[in-house]
């Protein structure tokens, strides 16, 4: 029941915020399917009350009584201008609250989006580690999307049909009670009959989906990879592999479409079956008068002739909503696979963030720790590690017993071979993941009361893999801190060297970045990012120096752009240049999750160990 | 266009074609029922004959059977053929794709290429069912209770004609505005999804910038903006309802009045006017139906464009004909070569004029943009050379087959990719029938073998969707032991080796002097050990050669090649450990 749950719970969601409007909403759905009731009984009124009586001969009643010619249409024009009101009412009525649908159903996407996003951007890195981009993009793409059916369509459709079978039902057993049992018979019969397909082609559709998941799946990986396909000459053997998929995949929605396809036509010409049935048994009750009381309506009188014909169009409006209830429910129970992946991430656990400690910049520009109780401190930019352990999931631990400390202005650099351990290390400084074991400190104060907006203004990060947001190159600077001028973008430019080729750019600063574009080179990319890092000055940083193949002589702008941010700063730089090492304060050799080695450049190459060995490539690493 | 696209319904055409065929019995049917009510009412109920209303009843009965089994074998057709005709789309495409050049793929771009396979094909498919099924209906449906109508009264049928035609009129301008509303909200869901996708993959930096606020407000103001044009398009088309409802009303209405006249002079009985009621019911559920179908097919144009661009698209590279299928050698020949990727871009390459020979290790060094993947890309003939010529054992790479080239000129690529699978099966691309000892061995000439066999599973390790389970280097490493496989004449590396460490890398171009010495090996890299040992090192600069020469000579004759040796040598810029931060 887990699946209908989540169904429920957006209901609620939408009751919560709408209360009023689908009040409103329910009012004018029942006015309008009370006028269209009202509407199709017309025809019985039209008939018997005034066309047949006009058949019998001129009935000119009161003052020209016996006077006539003809017979009277006054009464008709009555009835057709009374008749004329109601319809109006039923279409304002009708249009009102598809009007106030559309709000709501609109309202409630727009709701669903922005708190889905505010909720996504609180969530822990690790909750981005374990869904993949592809998963996530699709409770945008396709999720709310088809909560938009449920709420905008299947919702009133489902009000609107409940309550004209209610309003039908009433004036049916009325009329006449046998009539009544047997149309609902077989009206159950199409509930049954298409809950039933539709339990069938659910089964189907599930399988489709999981076709259609292998298929774009495939595809996205052939299609990105295709320049790999083509230099092995692969085309052929991708080419096979695609057509059972894409075979397989045809089949399972052919076996959907075929069946949700065909429940329409099935429930259209039961519902025929059923009208003749209902003239048959209504016939011979009325032909044969038959007056016991079982056979009368509600009201106690006899079928007639009127009557039945009217009972007629009653069973066709009585049919036709319970066969749209059946969709609306199949419709409404596949959406909630749906919901459950929104609710999904809607629920998932948001980053901790108790700290109280927060960052301000005091009196001459320096920053200052401010505590609860309003007392500030400078800060000074010591950090430090005591017995810290981590792991990524609690089964398989990555770090063990870190200790290290990082005075004001010092620059600690980290080597080791790949998974070492090194950028995990820089992760867990900022709070990106949680330390299973030991403290951070920062100025002495525990980072877990820190709070982490404060914390992260605290710690500038260079990060190794380059991302830049679509936008101008100014807009991508000022990312570092929304308030800077553009003065203040510009000096952060030129302090880490990236103001040269930005100048040499098309519209220099307001040179339009698109992503995927490539219109500047990986290493263009990275002296904009570390501009970006340097507008915000922040009084620490973690440095991750690139690996992708720069040029060698952007490359040493970058170096000099690094350098010129580190001078003065706390720094942590994972390394990869002989230059960070032999300049750094204090070098950390790490070597699967632990500090082996420790000390400065010269200390370590005496020492002959595995920074010697790192050092001079006598050994292979990782 | 739409040629193209029909064009693909293919061995699907027959069932697509009966489809409207069967929608058309089912709608026949459909329109005789409430003909047949009529006498049920009349002769039956009215005229007091349970006999009669049995006799008709059973007609009706037979009718609704014929039109279960219409509308089922309808629903069935429509659905296998659409379903084909999205089958018959994809592999139509995926089969283009096979043959697009290199060039083809940066025209489409690969996110282009899934978008147009996945997403724009369920919208093609959807309104082509749609199309069988209910196009045919809905004019059917009209034309048909037109024709009933007639037969019964023709001069009350003229109150039919006028409300159509009104409608008619308002749904066209309707569906115009309504059509541009809906491209505009394409657009802002473009905007919004964008969005959405920059924050998942820079969520680091977000983080890291704590501007998790500022995405937030910038996230909401887009989607405040598709929440306006949504309901500004809505609203126009909840419209739809009430005008409708209020013409077929009046229909209603005039009916009954003129109805009653016609009933009370006798050329009309009250069955033909409930008859005449229920075709007007029809009437207005087929125009909703057709207002309906004109949105939805408004909306897959676009996407029915953009399949057939890809299916239609000329590859602008062909095997020649009696094409030459064995390479001689692994000599390599660039005759005055000029290159540039588009037609309105620069020269990427010009007048480029080098003599490989068989055997030779080349190394090509130069900064961002000097055409050193250009270059290499022409030897395995991944593009055409806009000028002069390209070849390899002595033969222009426009002559041979390129399943003959390429399995014989091996590249490695800058950009890897791993496929999902074991790493035996990514290492049979080189070559489908290599027994697990050859790859093994291809691996330790690569110098992969080491970390595969720590790995629990060894070479049956499944590698996860884009790699992402091994590191940058060790990727680089089975790659290349994948090109390896292949046997090459010509081995390419694209800066290949940018992610290991400087001391494998020296083990791996050892291992490449010894085991292959017969083969040509080119190495591209930024790194000047990875070339220095190279019989001769190319200097690119800006397209041009700046110096061809072995790294003694040119330390001597090339400034280019003098600068970039003194900025990594001097203590400054050289490497230091494994690069490929992992975890």
């Amino acid at each position: 029941m887990k699946k209908t749950g989540t169904v429920a719970r957006l209901f609620a969601y939408i009751f919560k915020h709408y209360r009023i409007r689908l009040g409103i909403v329910a009012l004018c759905i029942l006015v309008s399917a009370l006028t269209s009731l009202a509407t199709s009984l017309f025809t019985r009124t039209l008939i018997d009350d005034y066309i047949t009586p006009m058949l019998s001969g001129p009935q000119v009643q009161g003052l020209f009584a016996g006077v006539g010619v003809g017979p009277d249409y006054g009464p008709l024009a009555m009835a057709l201008v009374r008749l004329a009101a109601i319809i109006l009412v039923g279409v304002v009525a009708a249009y009102t609250y598809n009007l106030i649908m559309i709000f709501v159903a609109q309202g409630t996407m727009k709701g669903l989006r922005t708190e889905g996003f505010a909720r996504m951007e609180k969530l822990p890195l690790s909750w981005f580690d374990s869904h993949s981009h592809g998963d996530i993009m699709s409770v945008y793409t396709n999720d709310i999307d088809t909560l938009r059916q449920v709420i905008g369509n299947s919702a009133p459709r489902l009000l609107q049909s409940i309550v004209t079978i209610v309003a039908t039902f009433v004036s049916m057993i009325v009329m006449n009670i046998p009539l009544t049992l047997l149309s609902i018979g077989i009206a159950a019969l199409m509930f049954v009959v298409t809950r039933k397909l539709g339990g069938i082609s659910r089964k189907y559709f599930t399988e489709r989906q999981r076709n259609l998941a292998r298929v774009n799946g495939f595809i996205e990986e052939m299609v990105s990879g295709q320049r790999v396909v083509k230099v092995y000459c692969h085309e052929e053997r991708a080419m096979e592999q695609f057509s059972s998929l894409n075979e397989d995949l045809r089949a399972s929605v052919y076996n959907a479409n075929r069946i949700s396809n065909a429940i329409m036509p099935i429930n259209g010409n039961i519902g025929n079956f059923g009208y003749v049935m209902l003239a048959i048994v209504g016939g011979a009750l009325a032909i044969g008068g038959v007056s016991a009381w079982w056979a009368c309506g509600l009201n106690g009188s006899a079928l007639t002739v009127g009557t039945l014909v009217a009972f007629l169009t009653l069973h066709r409006n009585f049919t036709r909503p319970v066969s749209q209830i059946s969709n609306e429910i199949n419709s409404i129970v596949m959406a909630s696979a749906g919901t459950d992946r929104y609710y999904g991430m809607l629920d998932a656990e948001p980053e901790e963030d108790e700290g109280k400690v927060i960052l301000e910049k005091g009196s001459g520009e320096k920053w200052d720790w401010v505590s609860p109780d309003g007392s500030r401190t400078p800060l000074e930019g010591l950090v430090s590690l005591k017995d810290v352990d981590f792991g990524y999931v609690k089964e398989k631990q990555v770090l063990y017993d870190i200790t290290l400390t990082a005075y004001p202005g010092q620059q600690i650099a980290f080597v080791g071979g790949t998974g070492a351990g090194k950028t995990t290390i820089m992760s867990l400084l900022n709070r990106f993941y949680e330390i299973s074991d030991g403290t951070i400190t920062y100025d002495s104060i525990d980072i877990k009361d820190i709070s982490k907006n404060s914390l992260r203004r605290g710690l500038g990060i260079v990060l190794q893999e380059t991302k830049l947001f679509s936008g101008t190159v100014m807009e991508n600077i000022r990312y570092g801190r929304p308030d800077a001028s553009d003065e203040e973008c510009i000096a952060a430019a030129k302090l880490v060297y990236a103001d040269t080729f930005i100048r040499k750019l098309p519209k220099g600063y307001d040179t339009v970045i698109s992503p995927g574009e490539g219109n500047l080179s990986q290493g263009e990319c990275q002296l904009i990012s570390i501009a970006r890092t340097a507008v915000a000055d922040p009084p620490v940083l973690i440095l991750d120096e690139a690996t992708s193949s720069i040029d060698t002589r952007t490359e040493r702008m970058i170096q000099k752009g690094m350098d010129s941010l580190m001078k003065g700063r706390t720094s942590f730089v994972i390394a990869h240049r002989l230059s960070t090492v032999q300049n750094a304060d204090y070098i950390a050799v790490l070597d699967h999750g632990r500090i082996i080695e420790r000390g400065k450049h010269d200390e370590l190459l005496a020492m002959k160990g595995r920074y010697y060995e790192l050092f001079t490539g006598n050994q292979i690493t990782s | 266009m739409l040629r193209t696209i029909l064009r693909q319904v293919g061995k699907y055409r027959t069932r697509a074609l009966l489809t409207p065929m069967w929608t058309t019995l089912e709608v026949i049917v459909e329109m005789l029922i409430p003909y047949v009510t009529a006498f049920i009412i009349d002769r039956g109920i009215y005229g007091g004959e349970v006999g009669a209303i049995a006799r008709y009843g059973t007609l009706m009965i037979a009718l609704a059977s014929l039109g279960l089994l219409f509308g089922y074998l309808a629903a069935r057709f429509a659905a296998y053929s659409s379903t084909g005709l999205a089958a018959n789309l994809r592999g139509a495409m995926y089969r283009n794709i096979q043959r697009f050049s290199f060039s083809d793929i940066d025209k489409f771009s690969a996110a282009g290429l899934v978008t147009r396979m996945t997403t724009d094909v369920s919208s093609v498919q959807n309104a082509f069912q749609m199309l069988l099924r209910t196009t045919f209906r809905a004019p059917l449906n009209l034309i048909s209770s037109l024709v009933m109508c007639f037969v019964i009264n023709a001069s009350l049928s003229v109150i039919f004609l006028i409300a159509m035609v009104i409608l008619m009129t308002f749904l066209t301008i309707l569906i115009t505005r309504a059509a541009k509303l809906f491209r505009q909200i394409l657009l802002k869901v473009d905007a919004v999804n964008s969005t959405v996708r920059e924050n998942v993959d820079a969520i680091r930096v977000v983080k890291a910038f704590a501007s998790e606020s500022g995405e937030i407000s910038k996230f909401d103001k887009a989607a405040l903006s598709l929440y306006t044009l949504n309901i500004r398009a809505e609203g126009l088309m909840a419209l739809n309802h009430p005008v409708m409802n209020l013409v077929l009303n009046g229909a209603i209405i005039a009916l009954s009045w003129y109805g009653a006249h016609f009933i009370v002079e006798g050329s009309l009985t009250t069955g033909q006017l409930t008859s005449l009621f229920s075709y007007i019911t029809t009437t207005l559920g087929s125009m909703m139906m057709l207002s309906m179908i004109f949105v939805q097919l408004t909306q897959s144009i676009a996407s029915a464009e953009r399949i057939a661009a890809v299916i239609t698209e000329e590859p602008d590279m062909f095997d020649p004909e009696d094409p030459v299928s064995e390479v001689p050698d692994g000599r390599v020949d660039f005759n005055h070569v000029s290159f540039a990727y588009g037609e309105s871009s620069d020269n990427a390459l010009s007048d480029i004029d080098l003599h490989i020979a068989a055997g030779e290790t080349i190394g090509i060094i130069g900064g961002t943009g000097s055409g050193k993947s250009s270059l290499v890309s022409l030897i395995p003939r991944l593009y055409d050379a806009t000028e002069g010529s390209v070849e390899v054992g002595g033969i222009d790479v426009r002559r041979y087959s390129m399943k003959a080239l390429r399995s014989k000129v091996a590249m490695v690529l800058q950009k890897n990719t791993l496929f999902s699978g074991t790493i035996l099966d990514n290492l049979r691309w080189g070559d489908e029938n290599a027994t697990r000892e050859q790859c093994i061995e291809a691996c330790k000439a690569a110098s992969a073998d080491e970390f595969i066999s720590a790995f629990p599973e060894g070479y049956d390790t499944v590698i996860a969707e884009g790699g992402s389970n091994v590191s940058g280097g060790q990727r680089q490493r089975i790659c290349i032991a994948r090109a390896l496989l292949k046997k090459p004449k010509v081995l390419i590396l694209d800066d290949s080796t940018s992610a290991v460490d400087t001391a494998t890398d020296a083990r791996i171009r050892e291992t490449f002097r010894t085991i292959f010495p017969g083969v040509t090996k080119i190495i591209v890299s930024q790194r000047i050990l990875s070339i220095k040992d190279a019989d001769r090192i190319l200097v690119l600069e800006g397209g041009k050669v700046s110096g061809f020469d072995s790294h003694q000579r040119l330390l001597e004759t090339s400034d280019v090649y003098r600068e970039i040796y003194n900025l990594q040598t001097s203590g400054g810029e050289g490497d230091f450990d494994e690069k490929g931060g992992g975890v």
